[in-house]
């Protein structure tokens, strides 16, 4: 989630940047020195003044990971993502603790993304649980697999890519929503799970219904 | 060759507060007094463009003309139920539209206004969501399906549950809650003014402690992982926290707090639900408003029969909670609660993933 405005009665605490990279046009990954616990697919306020609204985002980095990674994309006009693009390391920024239900687990799942929507499942796979998962990620263009030079060595065929603007080799060209349409023999007792916009969430979900998935399979989580 | 230019669009004047008037008028170097006559025509009348502001010089009009756009825009389409509901189409901007859906009663008539283009929410059982989201509306956007509605003048109540998360554009249903019960805009009492969200707290704390409007929350179960299943929201703003917010809040004696919930056949129903709804709601003073389902496309859940609809309403009662059950208006035009979509006019366009 990356647009609500923070929770109340949660304080704010400064952190220190460690690196704040553009991995792929106008996208970013933002680390810095953990200090709390939290549980993969959890989510934590930004902002850049204790005074501003948090933006919500989901947390990239595996539970016992020494940093945190958060991944952002530049809103054209936003208040914060332009801003904090600026930012180098050393600067600071402010958090709120992390929160949130959106948690995996260890049992055999989907994992659905598209966009930034790959960090709650990033954060999954970096604390242990991609074993057993299918992941498959839907971008506009090939070079937004972020975390793709990890997630293939690692997942191999379970690991799907597919990229609606362009073409390239091992990569499913189409959106995801048509790649999940083609699929057949969905298991109907597994989760899952999908993360990203709106729209990509609402179609996603419509296609495995119409597979015959239970909707009590399907968790959904939303960008807004 | 360089790029093509596309003009920006002006900002509306309509749906600018009394505050954003004056500081409008003396960005433009115009007497103050102004902004207590642009508040007049824009609120309190009719007028359908500059040239009707008869008190406020040419000049001035042509100034103001050159900067905003009066924001006043009819609607392109209207359809009438069986039941004297009517739900109108308004376009907002570039090939986009929203529906509002006005509901004459006996002794009152109600205006439902969208507060976006489509839905950020995703719920699981509502037509909105399914067409994602396109864009958030502006106050004057907002303030255009009263201002521009031809039962403007009979209009009693307004309710902010058309499309849309209101919640997730507060600062423009903010101005647009202040326009319609200051004494300068609309002029309607904030008792007849509700918000509703399905629970997004930051943004309702603001409204809470900034307006005295009434708020409804979407509750539709009360139980954390169904309602997870039912509304994505839950997994950061879990519903005992938002009741544990509104809690903290000293309404006072009349502002009204309504519990709107879905009744879905033999799922949300039971009477494991009512002693869990009792328990969650217990801190705060509300009524529940149960809402038949009416059914989406492809939405794999079922309208609960009308035996056990009377019967959840009974247990509830027999439990405390004040409960009526919200009558269907407007079913066969897809007027109904959780059935307005513009679905069919969103250009294909719009987000690839």
């Amino acid at each position: 989630m990356n647009t609500v405005e923070s929770k109340p009665n949660v304080k704010f605490k400064l952190v220190s940047i460690l690196s704040n990279a553009e991995i792929s046009p106008n996208v970013f990954l933002l680390s810095f020195k953990r200090d709390f616990t939290f549980r993969a697919g959890q989510v934590l306020g930004v902002a850049l003044l204790p005074t501003d609204d948090a933006r919500l985002y989901s947390i990239a980095s595996g539970g016992n990971d020494e940093n945190i990674d958060i991944l952002y994309n530049i809103k054209p006009g936003g208040k914060l993502t332009p801003n904090l693009a600026t930012l180098k390391a050393g600067d600071a920024f402010w958090i709120t603790v992390p929160f949130g239900s959106y948690a995996g687990s260890d049992e055999p799942a989907y994992w659905i993304a598209a966009g930034t929507g790959i960090a709650p499942f990033v954060s999954m796979y970096r604390s242990g649980m991609g074993d057993n998962k299918i992941l498959i990620h839907g971008s506009r263009t090939l070079d937004a697999f972020y975390f793709s030079e990890s997630l293939l060595p690692d997942f191999g065929s379970r690991y799907v890519r597919c990229c609606s603007q362009q073409e390239g080799e091992g990569i499913y060209h189409g959106r995801v929503t048509q790649y999940l349409e083609e699929l057949e023999d969905l298991p109907e007792d597994q989760k899952y799970y999908l993360c990203g916009g709106a729209e990509m969430v609402v179609e996603c979900r419509d296609i495995l219904l119409s597979k015959g998935i239970p909707f009590s399979n399907v968790v959904a989580e939303i960008y807004f | 060759m360089p790029a093509l230019q596309l003009p920006v669009p002006k900002d509306l004047l309509l749906g600018k507060t009394l505050a954003d008037l004056k500081l409008i008028a003396a960005r433009l170097e115009l007497p103050a007094f102004v902004a207590d006559q642009l508040a007049y025509w824009l609120y309190k009348t009719n007028i359908q463009s500059y040239d009707e502001m008869m008190n406020i010089s040419k000049k001035a009009r042509l100034l103001l003309a050159g900067h905003y756009e009066l924001g006043v825009v009819a609607s392109v389409k209207v359809q009438l139920s069986a039941d004297g509901t009517k739900k109108y189409l308004y376009p907002v901007s570039n090939h986009k539209f929203i529906e509002t859906a006005f509901i004459p009663e006996e002794k009152r008539n109600t205006l439902c206004v969208s507060s976006q283009v489509g839905c950020k929410m995703g719920c699981l059982f509502c037509a909105t969501g399914k067409q994602g989201f396109q864009a958030q509306l502006s106050s004057g956007q907002i303030l255009n399906q009263l201002r521009s509605l031809p039962e403007r003048d009979k209009v009693s109540n307004i309710v902010f549950m058309g499309m849309g998360e209101p919640f997730d554009n507060i600062e423009e249903v903010m101005k647009a809650q202040e326009i319609l019960t200051a004494e300068y805009g609309f002029g309607l009492s904030v008792r007849k003014v509700t918000v509703s969200t399905i629970g997004i707290v930051p943004a309702m704390e603001m409204f809470l402690s900034g307006s005295k409007c009434n708020l409804a929350v979407s509750v539709h179960s009360p139980f954390d992982e169904e309602r997870r299943r039912l509304m994505p929201v839950q997994h950061v703003f879990p519903i005992k926290e938002v009741i544990d917010t509104i809690a903290r809040f000293d309404l006072g004696k009349y502002r009204r707090v309504s519990i709107e919930y879905i009744v879905f056949g033999e799922l949300n129903d039971t009477q494991r639900h009512v002693k869990e709804l009792a328990r969650l709601l217990n801190k705060i003073r509300c009524r529940i408003n149960l809402i038949r389902f009416h059914p989406v496309p492809n939405v794999p859940l079922p309208p609960t029969n009308e035996e056990r609809l009377l019967e959840f309403q009974r247990a509830l009662n027999a439990k405390g909670i004040v409960t009526t059950i919200r009558s269907s208006r407007g079913v066969d035009i897809d007027a109904a609660c959780g059935l307005l979509s513009t679905k069919a006019l969103v250009r294909q366009e719009s987000a690839d993933f």
